[in-house]
């Protein structure tokens, strides 16, 4: 699979380790959050079978983290719109 | 080796689906053929259907490596895959079909002082819950399996390991036809070509499902979907922690016998027997990312072929024949997710990952169980999907790290 590194360009999957679903963020105040509310962020990331937005690092590259769409079917990679990811 | 019996010549029916049932299961995996025949064996339950989108075993029961073990580390673990131990071992006769069962011994290979001590410490924990495990050392591990390299040369040399001797491995088509035959023959439709694409609800209850093939009413509908478990989930809005990814297999060229156990290597992710035929069957790791695409990266398998000939030198000139993947359905504990959902009579049976093939006759018994009185079997009870909120994980990723 090639993977669109949005400095390098295109590059062998090798190259890169996978950060996973872009995760929901750190609940502003964990103080307020319930039980359930906190499983969720701990425990639950999307798992599509289609377009999913993920995190993926150019560790034999540039060393920076971008993100992408991938088609969870297809492999397609729809690349980040922004280089900062 | 052993001729395998000729199977039968009729193994089911193609029934059309009837416009309603008691119970709809979905997906035709070992485990939904295993709870639609123990649904209708010890609990009388037979208006029964269970719809498969594709051929009958053609998802991961057809794509798995068939280790069957009990030695995982929790006593809720320990608990379920020893009572699937004791099934396997009645199981060729109770569904009179010779599944070539083996229990040629399952050997767990350590390569870091870290794995040592889970190995020693699993063993241990193996012996309290009464399930036999043994600490080899590197000469032992030898002894019981001569053709492993032992040496201290090598990148990743062997520290010791664990032994399970009523572990092995069994034919994975044939328990599917065979608990699929029983249950055809206990009045059960199996039908194929039948993908559930919604679900048909009257508030909080669930009422039929819809298909491809038009809307089948159900009393209860239990999930036994695998990898497609969190689509399936989705369709009613039930969010699952579950993530889907790519595990691969290969095979080789027929060889005379030369392995006679299961060796696995977390470590190293080697896993590796040699089937009845003459085979050897290898195991690799799980690819990194989620996907639905039942198909991996070759660097995955080009890794794992290299650990395994450093592992096994005699090996070194097999030819490969065939790679595959399945999509496993992975859990943050490493643990299966099985039990009642906040929709009223749907249940799911899923997150058994990349070890679920050895699980089959003991999750259909349970699930079996736990559809019929509305209810958790007490063996699955601690692995309901509350766990998650409460806290009370069943953490296994030592005893089940990537394989099997
Ligand atoms: C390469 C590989 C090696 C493995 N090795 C081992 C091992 O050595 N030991 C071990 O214990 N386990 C192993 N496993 C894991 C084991 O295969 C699984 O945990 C187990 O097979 C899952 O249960 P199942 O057989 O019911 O799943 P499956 O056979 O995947 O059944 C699920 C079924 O649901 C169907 N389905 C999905 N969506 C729908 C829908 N919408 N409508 C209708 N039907 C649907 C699918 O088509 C599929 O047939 C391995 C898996 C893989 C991929
Ligand atoms: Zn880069």
């Amino acid at each position: 699979m090639l993977i669109p590194c949005p400095w390098c360009g295109d590059r062998e999957e090798v190259e890169f380790r996978y950060g996973g679903p872009v995760p929901m963020g750190y609940p502003p105040d964990p103080q307020t959050v319930d039980d359930a509310a906190w499983a969720r962020y701990l425990y639950y990331r999307p798992n599509p079978k289609g377009a999913l937005e993920e995190r993926w690092v150019h560790t034999a590259g540039c060393r920076r983290w971008f993100t992408v769409t991938r088609d969870t079917v297809t492999n397609e990679i729809t690349p980040a719109t922004d280089g900062s990811g | 080796m052993a001729e395998p019996h000729p199977h039968p010549q009729q193994l089911w029916r193609n029934p059309e689906p009837k416009h309603s049932y008691d119970v709809v299961i979905v997906g035709a995996g070992g485990h939904g053929l295993a709870t639609a025949y123990y649904l209708a064996k010890n609990h009388g339950i037979r208006n029964v259907a269970v719809l498969e989108r594709g051929w009958l075993a053609g998802g991961n029961m057809a794509r798995n490596t068939t280790v069957i073990r009990s030695n995982y580390l929790w006593d809720e673990s320990a608990a379920i895959y020893e009572f699937s131990l004791k099934l396997w071992e009645g199981l060729s006769v109770e569904l009179d079909y010779d599944l070539l069962f083996s229990q040629r011994g399952v050997l767990g290979l350590t390569h870091s002082e870290h794995q040592v001590r889970e190995g020693k410490r699993r063993v241990s924990a193996n012996q309290l819950d009464g399930i036999d495990a043994e600490w080899l050392t590197p000469e032992e591990v030898k002894a019981f399996c001569p053709i492993v390299n032992i040496s201290p040369e090598v990148r990743y040399p062997v520290l010791g390991g664990t032994l399970q001797r009523r572990g092995g491995i069994a034919k994975h088509d044939y328990v599917a036809w065979a608990f699929a035959r029983k249950a055809d023959e206990l009045g059960i439709d199996l039908i194929q070509n039948c993908e559930v694409t919604g679900f048909d609800l009257d508030g909080d209850r669930v009422i039929g499902v819809h298909t491809n093939r038009g809307l089948i009413a159900a009393g209860k509908v239990a999930l036994c979907a695998a990898g497609h478990s969190s689509a399936l989930a989705a369709m009613v809005g039930l969010d699952l922690p579950i993530q889907t990814y790519p595990l691969q297999a290969l095979v080789s060229e027929l060889l005379e016998p030369v392995l006679n156990c299961v060796v696995l290597s977390n470590d190293i992710h080697v896993y590796v027997s040699q089937a009845h035929k003459g085979e050897l069957v290898m195991g690799a790791g799980m690819d990194a990312y989620n996907s639905y695409a039942q198909r991996g990266s070759p660097h995955v398998i080009e890794y794992q072929v290299a650990a395994a000939l450093e592992l096994f030198p005699i090996f070194s000139r097999v030819h490969v024949v065939r790679t595959w993947a399945g999509i496993v359905d992975v859990t943050p504990d490493a643990s299966p997710i099985v039990g009642l959902t906040r929709i009223e009579n749907l249940f799911i049976n899923c997150g058994w990952g990349t070890g679920g093939f050895k699980a089959t006759p003991a999750a259909g018994w349970t699930y079996a169980h736990t559809i019929a009185q509305g209810q958790p079997h007490p063996l699955t009870a601690p692995f309901a999907l509350e766990r998650f909120t409460t806290g009370a994980l069943v953490d296994e990723h030592g005893a089940a790290a990537v394989a099997h």
